[in-house]
């Protein structure tokens, strides 16, 4: 039964992707360079699929019979009594109820299949980074290498990332549509997700919920790049830029947008958990907003 | 009195609100100074502002919600248009200013826009199709849609006195909270939603209350017509959700007033409990809107097919579907929040099974046109074009209940494209095909036809023009809310939805042609007879515009269609029904309370009426029912004129 319907569904995708590069490489989902976005992309093209051979016929009776059945059409079949049929009531529930247990089973095996908290298999070892969304920039932690880079994410193509998240601040997501999209970052808590970059090259990543001000300037650089390459830009970030302990992480949560991105030679030792756990505070909003003296002084206090 | 508001609050150095409060302070002060001038204040006040009568308030909410749609319109043109220069650029307006300027499109079309049109067409058709006087609660209802009001101006106060949150349309903690947002726009959202949601949850048990309790003799539930339906489980929507919204207000307004820890970041406050708790409100929401207008679709198929609606019982079933399951779907609105792969199967598998109802409706639908005769009128066009757009938005909205597609496509231009397409697609063309529909019956003339037609089909075109672009840019992963970017492929994508919102633009213009030239025209298009368009519910068998007690005597309904068994035993037998006794009928007095409490809620007691309910007069009855009939007795005689020529 499924391979029967996945038959027609396979045609339509193979459509679909022809279609795809119409609309180019632009760092969105219909680009994907991971194993995971490249699933998602199928999982939207499958199920846009199954969806589409009820919708076209729909819309087209919809269309059809309001057309057919207009007032000066002398061949139309009028049937001012036609108001209740139980064969056609049957069907018109059962379409419906069929497609949405066919989509079911993709919404079951997808959600299960594609955990952002899922590890990828590989052969490969995994590189562990930890993130702290700013205001209103990106902090990128590479606890194995004691280094940290802003706004520019580097990791080795091929081989596993494994992210965890959190905010110092406000609510943000961290998303990188053509690795395998987004989840919510929020301060107090960690949240993770599993990313692969299958070849190198540069892919574009943000925040995609609204945080403020700077939200528009809150996006990313991701740069996927062979293993030893991943190995002599640790080596350069090492040898050079200022370490991040607390007093340079006090001055980096304040609310700015960097011009370029930038690295941090080494990293206090759990700094990320001192973040999570707020032991370090959460960061400061602005010092004033529009509506009167007294809010100020509030927000000083 | 001011508090600790100063001239700070008003944006001096920001030429474009201030310019466009100017003007409309202008045309405000113009109306009022006319209003004055021309001595129509007594009347004003006397028969509009403190009218009990359900018809007058639905026509107060419809107008209030039709210029805040026109409002929230040019929000949507100013935040396409910074988008369209803002590649590679800093556009015309600064973060700060655009921030509110999307969060005032949001909060100003929902809640002051869509929901009072919404709203004003329930409480104008809700009693009339059940044959019945009045609302059950005839002044709560007056507050209901003063307190509206009073939400309204204070959310189109903050354009010029501080500002409006700059939060997004959901006010999302931390960045409500005080540390982050300090100024005083989310104090502005929560008291303009408090105001207005309190009248809306009145409004809604107001008419839940109706429609369980004051049915014409003989109408019971399974003989209601469809758009009652819909009413009725749009209303029990509202009572079980509006709760929520009032109780996580009150909870973001103690964090913010009074420092409590609801959803901050810091002592144990948890954010992921108020998007719970919004989206708990929200979804259902979504479905109170929809409902009314699945309603007034199945009202207008119908009367233009000229048939009976297909599968009424399929109908209800599939409407009280969407009713309770609507309620349990919340989530899908936070896959990406990380709660893992359980959770959110269970919430795709639950939103997906709202499509079930939906397509069954769309099904019910086809099949009602399906061997009847179908009229093209402006009502019908709009019906049309909601079976392509729904069926469409429909699917994308399905897409995004995947929960690994919404990986990708959540907080995309993708999911705005999904929810506009379905919120104008649905809610917003049935207003208009409502608004067309029932207009004679409110005004007793008839709307210009040919400026309908064209707002539909420059609406029809705009929409797909906007959408399909917005589908596209976020499929190429553009974010929604964007003050700038620097991606050159979205850039032509935005381009086309500028492009496309004139488009639309032209509808929303061909709409006030359309009410102008009716209203010049409005001897040639009158409606005599109580029944424009050939009708089959209880509304068609009074007069146009209906007296003030709707009814002269009460129908007695004996199946679905009521007022069309009437109207084909008259043609068959070529007589109206027997002239009734009139008796004296007893109407609920006008009150300034609703006026008074909204706005000045203090001194209510100087709204305290000594008599609630005046007698209008056996007489008086007769004789306005006697016109009716008159008209009616012409029309009899023409039909049968026809008949004999058909024949």
């Amino acid at each position: 039964m499924v391979s029967g319907l996945r038959r027609p569904a396979r045609h339509l995708t193979n459509i679909l992707f022809l279609t795809a590069p119409l609309i180019g490489c632009s760092g969105g989902p219909l680009d994907p360079h991971g194993p995971v976005a490249g699933q998602q992309r199928l999982l939207i093209f499958n199920a846009l699929a199954v969806m589409l051979a009820i919708v076209i016929p729909t819309i087209l009776a919809a269309v059809g019979f309001a057309w057919w059945f207009r007032e000066i059409n002398p061949r139309a079949k009028r049937r001012p009594d036609f108001v209740y049929s139980g064969r056609v009531e049957i069907v018109m529930w059962a379409i419906p109820l069929l497609t949405v247990t066919f989509l079911g089973g993709l919404i079951w095996t997808g959600s299960y299949a594609l955990d952002p908290g899922r590890r990828l298999e590989s052969d490969r070892p995994t590189t562990e980074v930890q993130v702290v969304a700013l205001d209103w920039k990106w902090l990128f932690i590479y606890p194995e290498q004691g280094i940290a880079s802003v706004n520019e994410l580097v990791v080795p193509a091929g081989a596993p990332v494994h992210f965890d998240m959190t905010s110092a601040s406000v609510m943000n997501t961290f998303s990188i549509p053509q690795l395998g999209g987004m989840i919510y970052v929020m301060n107090g808590m960690v949240t993770q997700i599993n990313l692969q970059a299958d070849h190198p090259g540069e892919f574009y990543g943000r925040s995609a919920h609204f945080s403020g001000d700077g939200f528009s300037d809150m996006k990313f650089t991701t740069r996927a790049v062979p293993e030893a390459e991943f190995a002599r830009w640790v080596e350069t970030v090492r040898g050079s830029g200022q370490a991040l302990d607390r007093a340079a992480y006090t001055e980096l949560m304040r609310q700015s947008v960097p011009d370029r991105p930038f690295t941090y030679r080494s990293v206090e030792h759990d700094l990320f958990a001192a973040v999570t756990t707020q032991r370090i505070p959460p960061a400061p909003g602005p010092r004033s907003g529009r509506g009167g003296p007294g809010i100020e002084e509030k927000a000083e206090r | 009195m001011l508090g600790k508001l100063s001239w700070d609050a008003i944006p001096w150095d920001q030429p474009i609100p201030l310019i466009a409060g100017g003007i409309v302070g202008l045309i405000l002060l113009g109306v009022i100074a006319w209003i004055v001038v021309r001595g129509y204040l007594p009347y004003l006040w006397r028969e509009w502002i403190t009218s009990v009568d359900h018809k007058r308030i639905g026509v107060m909410y419809t107008l209030l919600g039709l210029v805040m749609l026109l409002r929230g319109f040019v929000d949507a043109i100013m935040m396409r248009s910074q988008q369209a220069l803002a590649f590679q650029a800093g556009g015309y307006l600064p973060p700060e200013h655009y921030n509110q300027v999307f969060s005032a499109h949001g909060v100003i079309m929902i809640f002051f826009g869509a929901m009072p049109v919404v709203i004003g067409l329930m409480n104008f058709v809700v009693p009339l199709q059940l044959g019945i006087r009045d609302v059950a609660f005839p002044t709560l209802n007056s507050v209901s849609f003063w307190l509206t009001a009073a939400g309204a101006l204070l959310v189109n106060i903050s354009l010029v006195v501080g500002e409006l949150a700059r939060t997004g349309w959901l006010p999302y903690p931390p960045l409500s909270e005080v540390s982050y947002s300090p100024g005083v726009g989310p104090d502005y959202y929560v008291w303009a939603l408090q105001i207005s949601g309190i009248g809306t949850l009145m409004s809604g048990i107001n008419l839940v209350t109706t429609i369980l309790k004051m049915r014409a003799p003989g109408m019971g539930y399974f003989r209601m017509p469809m758009f009652c339906w819909a009413a009725l489980t749009s209303n029990l929507l509202i009572v079980a959700a509006f709760p929520i919204l009032t109780a996580t207000l009150a909870m973001l307004t103690l964090d913010r007033y009074l420092g409590f820890h609801f959803f901050t970041n810091e002592a144990g406050g948890n954010m992921m409990m108020f998007e719970n708790l919004i989206w708990a409100w929200d979804h259902p929401e979504v479905y109170i809107l929809l409902l009314p207008a699945l309603g007034i679709f199945s009202e207008v198929i119908s009367c233009f097919s000229g048939k009976p609606l297909f599968g009424y019982r399929s109908m209800v079933l599939a409407t009280l579907w969407i009713c309770l399951n609507g309620f349990m779907t919340w989530l899908h609105h936070f896959f990406t929040m990380g709660a893992g792969p359980g959770v959110n199967t269970a919430f795709g598998i639950s939103t997906a099974l709202i499509s079930v109802a939906t397509g069954v409706k769309v099904f019910n639908y086809i099949f009602t046109m399906y061997g009847g005769t179908i009229r093209y009128t402006t009502p019908m066009l709009w019906a049309i074009g909601f079976l392509v757009a729904f069926v469409i938005g429909g699917m994308t909205g399905v897409l995004l209940a995947v929960p690994p597609a919404d990986f990708q496509l959540h907080n995309s231009l993708f999911l705005v494209a999904h929810f506009h397409n379905v919120i104008i697609g649905s809610t917003v063309f049935g207003a208009f095909a409502g608004l067309t529909f029932w207009f004679p019956k409110a005004f007793g003339f008839k709307l210009d036809e040919r400026w309908g037609q064209r707002a539909f089909w420059f609406t029809f075109a705009g929409l797909w023009a906007t959408f399909l672009s917005l589908y596209m840019a976020g499929l190429l992963g553009m974010t929604r809310r964007m003050q700038h970017y620097d991606v050159p492929e979205w850039r032509p994508w935005v381009l086309l939805v500028r492009a496309g919102t004139v488009v639309i633009f032209l509808g929303v213009a061909c709409q006030v042609i359309q009410l102008v030239v009716s209203i010049r025209n409005r001897h040639a298009l009158r409606d005599e007879t109580g029944e424009p368009w050939d009708g089959r519910s209880l509304e068609w068998s009074t007069a146009s515009p209906p007296p003030v007690f709707n009814f002269a005597f009460m129908p007695n309904v004996e199946n679905e269609e009521p007022y069309w068994t009437i109207k084909q035993r008259a043609v068959e037998t070529q007589n109206l029904a027997q002239e009734p006794d009139y008796g004296p009928i007893h109407m609920p007095r006008n009150s300034p309370t609703g006026f008074i409490y909204a706005f000045f809620a203090t001194f209510v007691v100087f709204a305290w009426r000594d008599k609630h309910e005046y007698e209008i007069p056996a007489e008086e009855v007769a004789r306005l029912d006697r016109e009716r009939r008159t008209a009616r007795q012409a029309w009899l005689r023409e039909s049968a004129v026809r008949l004999g020529e058909s024949a």
